[in-house]
């Protein structure tokens, strides 16, 4: 069971990186404008200025 | 580049639902999102005075934009303007149909913007991004976060927490179940410090102000389940009950991030709408130079030009010009009055046939508008007695929490024999198991389906308990003209003039702006071609036609012989040609197409309906006698529309009041709850509960329906809470919930309220006839 002492922590540091990625998004104003986000993806040209 | 969506800029089948309901500028649905074309043009304000400096150097403007509905817009405003020299970045964000712009250099002229977007059919107004939304913004993101910190929490905890459970039941080693607890009370402590602020803060403040509210026993169950957690692990005990206690913050915080983020959209589309009527002003300086500025700043002395169509932005006097000017939004007449020099005009109203020159005379608080606003704030009081039903519950539920839990521990204590430590156990059983899920979580569930439901069908909730009381309503008091009626004219067809009569007098009629002129070309379906015509305000319009004079007005503008009689039930229009006899135009305020059928169904519904109105009595009789309404007042100033209400309050009736005008403002306010369409004056928006849209009373109708069955779904939950609690609270005072049981019986519970509430929104949606 010793093997527990690795894995533990290793899955607990997986687990932050999604919580931490989570975080970055919110941060990033990712979730702000689900509904035209999703209408950019279908658009052909980038949008240039960015 | 135009902006029209025949542009094939998406790559998917263009005759997918993509390009459906697209946006030409004007053609307008009713939808999440989209805003009612109003019926007049609103001025382009100077935008430069809402533009901030970034602390980079570079600047900013936040602009709404009308009309932005589809996915074609996105690319063509943002390449649009990109296009535009100096712009850096142009991001426009659909969900709430805003644009973000910012650019480098001090000289931008911001009005290129705007006028750039107006040239692709896009109608952009500035606002104040700082007044308008970053508060709540902030406090929606904070929430996000203390979210996604007790969702990994619980998740993390409950892996550990099932290992505890199945190692209880097998070989498991204390050593390695202290090795788990220790874990689990490194994630939890952290994550509960974190996410259970919002709860903790809330708590300490009621506390403090003498109160007790739901956040009480929540924040006495969390940190009294982790304190004895703590402690169990010291003494390497069997049972911590860490992942109840987070799993109970991440419920509760996923029920106030429902409510909250129901409250910002709402909040934001609202925010739209009226930043959309704001009313920009153009003052003439004494040098004769025009500059634009927000109304807000008008001072009393200034002068002020408005554009036949544009609202006037404050009480003056006349200096220079005549017109007819349309007071319907404050007064509920339904004709125009004529004014020329020296006549006083208020604020709200609108010229509709020449250019005004006004002094101001008073600005904000003395203004006819700010007298009713005065009346509006203090008739707001009848709505403050009602309580909501989670409100009502928690006052009954805190406490009785609270003494079950107390006695749990001292029954244990005096009766038991095993200390204080199976007490505490207990108590903080009792404490984690009577969790108000169906409280904190269901009831923002329920709202949050009703108000979807309600947002795409047009319908726009202002305030959360706007529903809970609506559905307690007994009876409805209609405003006549606006909201019964379409508020404006209509030629009512074949009185005693000849198809060539309606053709010559269309032809007049396209040269001006007068309400009536505008129903004789509505009435016409083919129009003939214009002629240029001279306009007298308050009289008519003439023009030469084959050589001959041709009057179209006012029964003194065509010298109509006072023989004829005039009719006050309806309004008149005369044409003349000369040598010929004078030809009359009868016109009538009409019903909407509905308007029947919704009586009916309310009558239906058991509603007492009543018409109160501003109008004259000769206008308003016909109407309540066609509807068969229960009651009618007519000529009612804002002031009897309160009393009237006040009166119908004092009888015991629950009344909804449907009105559009500003003198229904205060009774809007006063009003159990009210509901206005969103043609109506931007005070009386703000002072309803709920705002509705499109040409069609019918939403008031599924209005009621969403929240009678809101209402259902409320009590239902609140049903199963107690039944739940019946059979779980003995158990956890006996002390035989683990925090296993505890766990399955708190998300159990959870998921039961929940999937209730959603049932709402399966039910087929009753469409409008």
């Amino acid at each position: 069971m010793t093997v527990l002492i690795y894995l533990l922590p290793v899955a607990l540091f997986l687990g932050l990186l999604g919580l931490a990625a989570f975080l970055w998004c919110l941060k990033h104003h990712q979730y702000e404008d689900l509904q035209g986000a999703a209408y950019r993806a279908l658009t052909d040209d980038e949008p240039d200025g960015n | 580049m135009s902006a029209t969506a025949q542009q094939p800029a998406y790559t998917l089948g263009a005759e997918t639902a993509l390009n459906m309901g697209c946006c030409p500028p004007g053609q307008l649905a009713s939808g999440v999102g989209r805003l009612p074309a109003g019926p007049l043009s609103i001025p382009n304000a100077d935008p430069s005075s809402y533009v901030r400096r970034k602390a980079d150097g570079t600047f900013e403007l936040f602009l709404i934009v009308e009309n932005m509905t589809c996915p074609a817009c996105v690319p063509d405003i943002e390449n649009t303007l990109s296009k535009l020299a100096g712009i850096t970045q142009a991001r426009v964000n659909l969900t709430l149909g805003r644009l973000h712009v910012t650019w480098r250099d001090a000289d931008f002229p911001a009005e290129l913007i705007a006028s750039t977007l107006s040239r692709s059919g896009y109608r952009a107004i500035a606002y104040d991004a700082a007044m308008l939304d970053r508060l709540e913004d902030h406090r929606d993101r904070r929430l996000l976060r203390a979210l996604a910190v007790a969702g990994f929490a619980s998740a993390n905890i409950m892996l550990l927490s099932v290992s505890i459970w199945s190692g209880n039941v097998t070989d498991m080693g204390t050593a390695t179940r202290d090795f788990f607890h220790w874990i689990s009370a490194l994630i939890a402590l952290p994550a509960i410090a974190y996410a259970g602020q919002p709860f903790f803060m809330s708590a300490w403040e009621a506390l403090r102000g003498g109160r007790v509210n739901m956040d009480v026993p929540i924040s006495l169950g969390v940190l009294l389940a982790t304190l004895a957690s703590v402690m169990e692990s010291i003494r390497s005990g069997t049972h911590a009950y860490f992942d109840a206690a987070v799993m109970l913050l991440f419920f509760l915080l996923i029920g106030r991030y429902l409510e909250q983020n129901m409250r910002g959209r709402t909040r934001s589309v609202a925010a739209n709408l009226l930043a959309l009527k704001a009313v920009a002003a153009t003052v003439l300086e004494p040098t004769g130079e025009r500059r634009s500025c927000p109304a807000e700043q008008l001072r009393p002395g200034m002068t002020v030009f408005v554009a036949p169509g544009d609202r006037i932005p404050a009480d003056g006097i006349v200096t220079q010009g005549s017109s007819d000017i349309d007071a319907s939004l404050v007064t509920g007449e339904s004709l125009p009055v004529a004014a020329t020099i020296n006549t006083p005009v208020y604020a709200g109203t609108l010229p509709l046939t020449g250019a005004l020159e006004i002094s101001v005379t008073s600005t904000d608080q003395d203004t006819l508008l700010g007298q009713i606003v005065e009346l509006m704030n203090t008739s707001a009081s009848a709505k403050s007695s009602h309580a909501l039903l989670a409100d009502r519950a928690a006052r009954y539920y805190a406490p009785a929490v609270h003494i079950l839990a107390a006695g749990t521990f001292l029954g244990w204590l005096l009766l038991g024999s095993g200390g204080w430590h199976p007490a505490l156990m207990s108590a903080v059983a009792v404490l984690i198991i009577t969790c108000p899920c169906a409280l904190g979580l269901a009831i923002p569930a329920v709202q949050a389906v009703a108000m979807g439901a309600l947002l795409r069908s047009g319908v726009l909730l202002k305030s959360g308990d706007g529903l809970e009381r609506l559905a307690n309503v007994d009876a409805v008091v209609f405003d006549k003209t606006g909201t019964l009626t379409l508020g404006r004219p209509e030629l009512i067809a074949g009185t005693g003039y000849t198809d060539a009569d309606l053709m010559l007098a269309a032809r007049l009629a396209q040269s001006t702006r007068h309400p009536l002129a505008a129903a004789l070309t509505r009435a016409v379906p083919a129009l003939p071609h214009a002629v240029p015509v001279h306009e007298t305000a308050g009289y008519g319009v003439s023009a030469v036609i084959d050589g001959q004079v041709v009057k179209l007005g006012s029964r003194l503008w065509c010298e109509v012989p006072d023989t004829t009689a005039a009719d006050s039930d309806t309004s008149e229009l005369w044409l003349r040609k000369h040598g010929y006899a004078p030809v009359r135009f009868s016109f009538r305020d009409q019903p909407r197409a509905d308007a029947p059928l919704v009586i009916a169904a309310l009558k239906k519904l058991g509603m007492r309906v009543e018409v109160l109105s501003g109008d004259r009595i000769a206008a308003v009789t016909p109407l309540a006698r066609m509807l068969a309404l229960d009651a009618m007042t007519a000529e009612a100033r804002p002031d009897t529309k309160l009393t009237h209400l006040q009166a119908l309050h004092d009888q015991g009736q629950k009344v909804l009041m449907v009105g559009d005008g500003l003198n229904d403002a205060p009774a809007l306010a006063a009003a159990y709850v009210s509901m206005s369409p969103s043609s109506a004056a931007d005070i009386s928006q703000t002072a309803a509960d709920i705002v509705f849209r499109g040409e069609n009373l019918w939403p008031v109708i599924q209005t009621i329906r969403i929240a009678r069955a809101s209402k259902q779904r409320m009590i239902e939950n609140i049903a199963l809470a107690i039944i739940y609690n019946i059979f779980a609270v003995p158990m956890a005072m006996a002390g035989w919930v683990t925090p296993l049981i505890a766990a399955v019986a708190m998300s159990g519970s959870s998921i039961i309220v929940v999937v209730n509430a959603l049932r709402l929104g399966w039910g087929k949606q009753e469409a409008a006839p």
